[in-house]
């Protein structure tokens, strides 16, 4: 094999060993930063010796046994030191030098989970939590974060750092939290795979509409979490509302690269596979009981977006009703522009003005630039076409895409 | 990205002869390992070709063979759908597979920006009626 092809497979082989080795190592240092560090040590050893060696025939047990040979001698270093700081008189018994090798086999199962929890842990700022849980758990190296974010490689090398610091300072326990505090931390959790999957689907900034490799990224971490607590309902719908939302990524994008609205797609290029995956995760969503949180009615749009086969097919009067649901569960202008949309399809754009002009002279989405083109359209639709180019003109000023600009601009000549 | 890991036909799939407790049982293992990675998103096996059909066309003419066919090596028993990271990734993935013999091919899945200038009749038109839309506008 050449150094090339070796270089090649270890990063394959990190790519899937790394989140499990980084978390079997940070329980047992009790420490994600420390246990990060002995992974990335077993790596290099693996770049020192694999292409000498060849690869071993199981990779994943060798870096283990690496990275867990390193952890002893660090806890061993750590406890001499201790030592010699507590008492020099205090005396040592003989043989009661501890069986760290043994400790170290005693794995309890859940390190992976535990590894989820306390990269997306609420102590830490939503970017560094998104940037930790690539990197731990993506096994994404510094500059594959930096590339997919358009940020110097230095920024994501340093917020990793104060991250580590962070959770180290904090005295952050390595584990899955039990009760109460598991709901709160788990909406942790979900919100940033959301947040990366939405930093690929709805580019915020840049050229590019999307970057569907950090939607994929995210995919992964979904269908991985749904795999780690599969009595979680929000867990399921998440995953779904994302399978469902990326099997659209192929039709939203024009020949020229412009985005596509959903009605206008070409239905015959939504991923099917993706919505058969979805639609199976949000059954599971349903089928665990109870009535549904936010990210499961958001699935339960979207599928029924995509039950139907032409856009006439839609059952509208559902998703007004979901958004409904979903306004009284998690508020935000947000939602309430969106059932505004789903009512205007319902019931007509008369209805769907009044939801938006109570949201215009609420003020709190003064600077979004979807609403004034959402408003743009219905008073399109409904003959009032001075008002409706205003509107998509004060919406071209307000966005930061580049591609969605020319696309309002376009609407306003329209 | 997406790949296709197509596992080709033996002498005993071809005959039927359905694989042993322990080979199912360690390929249920490694399908519950894919699907805990994220990376499984189908797979199946295939009945052997004495169940399946052909249709060989020939301009307008559709002729429909029945199975078996031969040459059982270039014939398929099963695939996988998965999405990876890289080839690479999938190849550490297919050496993990509990099979004993024959051979795993993988083959990555088109994307959309494999197609470059070989765009679908559908977004040739759509680009053409859009032309057409602004050139009548300016």
């Amino acid at each position: 094999m050449s150094a090339a092809a070796t270089r090649q497979a270890i990063e394959a082989v990190w790519r899937i060993e790394s989140a499990r080795l980084i978390a079997v190592l940070a329980r047992y240092v009790r420490d994600v930063g420390l246990g990060e560090e002995l992974a990335q040590d077993a790596l290099v050893a693996a770049l020192e010796q694999w292409p000498e060696s060849g690869v071993p025939d199981n990779p994943g047990a060798w870096l283990t046994a690496v990275g867990k040979r390193r952890a002893v001698d660090v806890l061993r270093r750590r406890e001499v030191l201790d030592r010699k700081r507590d008492e020099l008189g205090r005396e040592l018994v003989e043989g009661e030098e501890p069986d760290l090798e043994a400790e170290l086999d005693d794995e309890i199962g859940d390190e992976l989970l535990a590894l989820v929890f306390t990269a997306c842990h609420p102590v830490l700022s939503r970017e560094a939590r998104v940037a930790l849980t690539l990197r731990v758990l993506g096994g994404l190296t510094t500059d594959e974060i930096a590339r997919a974010f358009l940020v110097p490689e230095a920024t994501i090398a340093q917020r990793i750092v104060r991250a580590k610091r962070t959770l180290a300072a904090t005295g952050v326990r390595f584990e899955v939290p039990a009760g109460d505090e598991l709901q709160a931390r788990l909406a942790s959790v979900l919100e940033v795979v959301y947040l990366i999957f939405n930093e690929g689907y709805a580019a915020t900034a840049g050229e590019a509409w999307t970057r569907p490799e950090l939607c994929e990224e995210a995919l992964r971490l979904g269908r991985i979490l749904a795999g780690l607590l599969p009595e979680e309902p929000e867990v399921h719908g998440l995953a779904a509302l994302m399978e469902l939302q990326a099997s659209r990524l192929r039709a939203r994008i024009g020949p020229g690269g412009e985005p596509v609205l959903l009605l206008d797609q070409d239905r015959s290029r939504w991923d099917r596979l993706l919505i058969g995956l979805g639609l199976a995760e949000l059954a599971r969503a349903e089928a665990l009981g109870g009535s549904l949180g936010p990210y499961a009615l958001q699935a339960a749009i979207a599928a029924c977006h995509a039950r139907a086969l032409r856009p006439e097919d839609t059952d509208w009067e559902r998703i007004a009703a979901l958004y409904d649901a979903l306004a009284q569960i998690a508020p935000s202008p947000v939602v309430e522009l969106n059932r505004a949309v789903a009512h205007t399809q319902a019931f007509g754009p008369e209805e769907g003005l009044e939801l938006v002009n109570e949201l215009v002279a609420d003020r709190s989405l003064s600077g979004y630039h979807l609403l004034p083109s959402v408003r743009g359209d219905l008073l399109a639709r409904l003959g009032r076409h001075e008002e409706a180019r205003a509107e998509f003109e004060l919406a071209a000023s307000l966005t930061r895409n580049e591609r969605e600009r020319a696309l309002l601009l376009e609407r306003a000549r329209r | 990205m997406r790949v296709m890991v197509l596992v080709k036909a033996s002498e005993e799939s071809e005959a039927g002869v359905m694989p042993s407790e322990e080979i199912l049982n360690e390929m249920g293992k490694f399908n519950e390992e894919l699907v805990q990675a994220g990376v499984m998103l189908a797979g199946d096996g295939l009945h052997p070709s004495s169940k399946g059909k052909r249709v060989a066309f020939s301009g307008k003419e559709r002729t429909v063979l029945d199975g078996p066919f031969a040459e059982t090596k270039e014939l398929l028993a099963g695939f996988w759908i998965w999405q990876v990271k890289s080839v690479d990734e999938a190849v550490e993935w297919v050496k993990r597979s509990p099979f004993q013999e024959g051979v795993v091919e993988i083959r990555p899945v088109f994307e959309l920006e494999d197609f470059g200038e070989a765009v679908t009749p559908e977004i040739a038109e759509r680009d053409a009626r859009l032309r057409a839309e602004v050139a009548d506008r300016a």
